[in-house]
């Protein structure tokens, strides 16, 4: 039996008043509310949150690089190319 | 000599360390990445109660023993914490389904806790409802899912709940110890505590598909130092190092 | 620092050659590698081997101190030692999350190291025994982590790049929390005194060992470091930190389990005696005290905490079909 995977998240934190979100790093999450717990037990441990965004990676779209002579791997416009992306059903991202 | 205040404060010390023992025993072994660092974060919370709260024991207590000397050098029946917490961990829907019961009381009991006439413990607590409102609705959300997931995960949590709910009543009871230092604004009133357990107990059970058994004979003890076959072992861990090699400094 | 030792094959790419210079010229020019430029094969694959196999040994190593975090002697401890297993958690999360930019998804990586075709650090297939042990491993290979951490803080590929970055930061408390337990130990009773240094004479060998063979042996390292893969050789990474940790060692009144050890005037090194390199192959191999064990409860965790992803993946179906429903029920 195979396991069906768990859907991975992009992680965007805000550190302080004033600064915009910065993008920290990704994990997995069966939905929104769970991602948002994780993404604070993940990538706050050390008091660096006030606010934290969880999205969908697939939900993500990627412009091409300006320079498309120099070296541009096209992935549909994901932001990069990850077995599970097309896989999860959109539901789960709009939850 | 144990005056209230001191039984009092151990009492919440002792729920601290042993709760959070178990859940430290999770490290490495949870369901998930991204859970065996939640189940640390409460771990980690639990402790650092049980240190601040063993702290002003000692202080209170006058004899010179340190948080150390109170979590490491007290055998079983000087222990006074509640039964539900020295349960084994079980299975995650076990130790989720005790973190929500447990938490569902203490967030409320350390907000009001945190207007306490003793100003140390009130500090102590303001610090702790902040934590404990995160593993409250952490393990909300967990039983949730579990009672409403596949039915595996159903039937599991219905075992923990039949498992767990005998132990719940512990939590509200008092005694003359108390009594006192109820009416003298330090100590919380459980009973004041119980229709919003209740209320969040019965929302979280209503989306976890969980019916909350009736209640009926509850399990006691641990309170007054009568405590179940397993806090002999967690001791006998928790302490080992202390016992074998008494006098030294870690 | 746990794929030091582990650098596989770099496979000769078929790639167009004008874009392999061009690819390298972005490298030497310091450029940062990003998940859709476009990579060689041979780039792509050392790197999603040498992150994931960076990210197993975190995870795997996070078992020879967990055996000690109910056990840890003062509260003070043992709060400090399950920060340290939490923090190991989150490094194999962060490196994880890197090592999926490259195409691969984290249940396929966790499959390969249970299924024994990933590696990991081989110092975790050794016992912690004792408390001192806890010490010996925020010390020596905290240590000997950091040594290979900071400069791959620096390494072409993006995500691994930031990911170190914030390892790193969280790094510095392990390494002085392993000398602190050791220092207490070896300051205290003579019981302490020697378990201390029963635990450094158990722990020495494996950790140098945890640089990896001389790079003459290897002839792998050289594309890697052409692609600032890796940025310093075996050799001096292991020279550094015996420099730098013999001292520390001897400062506490210690011994190192090497009669060979000895300080050089004119190079201003420390030599040491011949690596018993067969001890390492072996236990990279699978002969080493805990590597069957390891695996077996990492298999167990992973096993026993299906129906928990399960049931949360079947709630969020649930839900979603749920809410479907209902906006269709309110058009």
């Amino acid at each position: 039996m195979t396991e069906k995977n768990m859907p991975l998240w992009e992680v965007f934190i805000r550190s302080r008043t004033g600064l915009s979100h910065r993008h920290a790093g990704s994990l997995h999450a069966p939905d929104a509310e769970m991602a948002l717990q994780a993404a604070r037990d993940v990538y706050t441990r050390r008091g660096e949150g006030l606010s934290i965004w969880v999205v969908p990676s697939g939900a993500i779209t990627a412009s091409d690089p300006s320079d498309k002579d120099a070296l541009f791997e096209p992935t549909a416009s994901k932001i990069y190319r990850h077995p599970t992306f097309y896989e999860v059903p959109d539901e789960v991202g709009h939850m | 000599m144990e005056t209230p205040l001191l039984t009092y404060t151990l009492r919440l010390a002792d729920n601290a360390l042993i709760l959070g023992h178990r859940l430290g025993e999770w490290c490495g072994h949870g369901p998930m990445l991204e859970e065996d660092l939640a189940l640390a974060n409460m771990a980690l919370d639990c402790i650092g109660q049980a240190r601040n709260f063993y702290t002003y024991a000692g202080e209170i207590e006058g004899r010179g023993r340190s948080e150390d000397d109170l979590a490491y050098l007290r055998d079983c029946d000087e222990f006074r914490n509640i039964l539900l917490v020295e349960r084994p961990r079980g299975d995650f829907a076990f130790t989720i389904l005790r973190q929500f019961l447990y938490a569902a009381f203490m967030h409320p009991y350390f907000e009001r806790l945190g207007t306490s006439k003793d100003e140390r413990l009130a500090a102590i607590a303001a610090k702790a409802v902040k934590e404990m409102a995160y593993h409250l609705r952490h393990s909300a959300e967990w039983v949730i899912r579990l009672g409403d997931g596949t039915e595996e995960s159903a039937a599991r949590l219905q075992e923990a709940l039949a498992d767990l709910w005998p132990f719940t009543g512990e939590m509200f009871e008092v005694d003359e110890t108390e009594r006192a230092l109820i009416e003298a604004g330090v100590a919380v009133d459980p009973a004041g505590i119980r229709p919003l357990w209740l209320d969040t107990v019965d929302r979280v059970f209503a989306d976890a598909l969980l019916n909350r058994p009736k209640d009926g004979w509850m399990q006691t003890g641990g309170r007054r130092g009568e405590h179940s076959e397993h806090l002999g072992h967690l001791l006998a861990d928790l302490q080992f190092m202390q016992r074998a090699y008494p006098g030294s400094t870690w | 620092m746990y794929a030091q030792a582990l650098n596989t094959v770099t496979e000769v790419s078929k790639d167009d050659p004008a874009k392999l210079a061009a690819f390298q010229a972005r490298i030497d020019a310091e450029e940062k590698i990003e998940p859709n430029d476009w990579m060689p094969e041979g780039y792509r694959k050392t790197l999603q081997r040498q992150i994931s196999q960076h990210a197993h040994s975190e995870i795997v190593g996070m078992l020879p101190e967990g055996n000690w975090i109910t056990r840890a002697p003062s509260l003070k401890r043992k709060a400090a030692l399950l920060a340290k297993v939490q923090d190991e958690g989150g490094h194999g999360l962060y490196l994880y999350s890197a090592a999926e930019t490259l195409g691969v998804s984290r249940e396929e990586l966790v499959d390969a190291l249970h299924a024994g075709r990933a590696k990991y650090s081989s110092i975790f297939n050794y016992p912690t025994p004792s408390w001192a042990d806890m010490g010996m491993i925020g010390w020596l290979v905290d240590g000997a982590a950091i040594m290979n951490q900071i400069p791959l803080c620096r390494t072409s590929f993006g995500p691994y790049a930031r990911a170190m970055i914030r390892i790193c930061k969280e790094e510095s408390f392990h390494q002085r929390q392993g000398y602190e337990i050791v220092m207490t130990l070896a300051r205290g009773t003579p019981a302490q005194k020697k378990m201390a240094q029963d635990s450094l004479n158990r722990w020495w060998w494996p950790a140098i060992m945890m640089f990896g063979p001389s790079d003459a042996a290897s002839q792998h390292s050289d594309q890697n470091m052409k692609w600032k893969i890796k940025r310093f050789s075996n050799d001096a990474l292991r020279q550094k930190f015996i420099d730098a940790t013999v001292p520390q060692g001897h400062f506490l009144g210690l011994t190192f389990p090497d009669p060979d050890l000895r300080f050089n005037e004119a190079t201003g090194h420390w030599e040491h005696g011949e690596i018993d390199w067969s001890e390492f192959n072996r236990v990279v191999k699978g002969e080493g005290p805990c590597n069957r064990e390891r695996i077996k409860a990492r298999i167990k965790a992973h096993e026993e905490g299906a129906w928990v992803r399960e049931a949360a993946l079947r709630h969020a179906e649930k839900r979603a079909a749920r809410k479907a429903a209902a906006r269709i029920a309110a058009e």
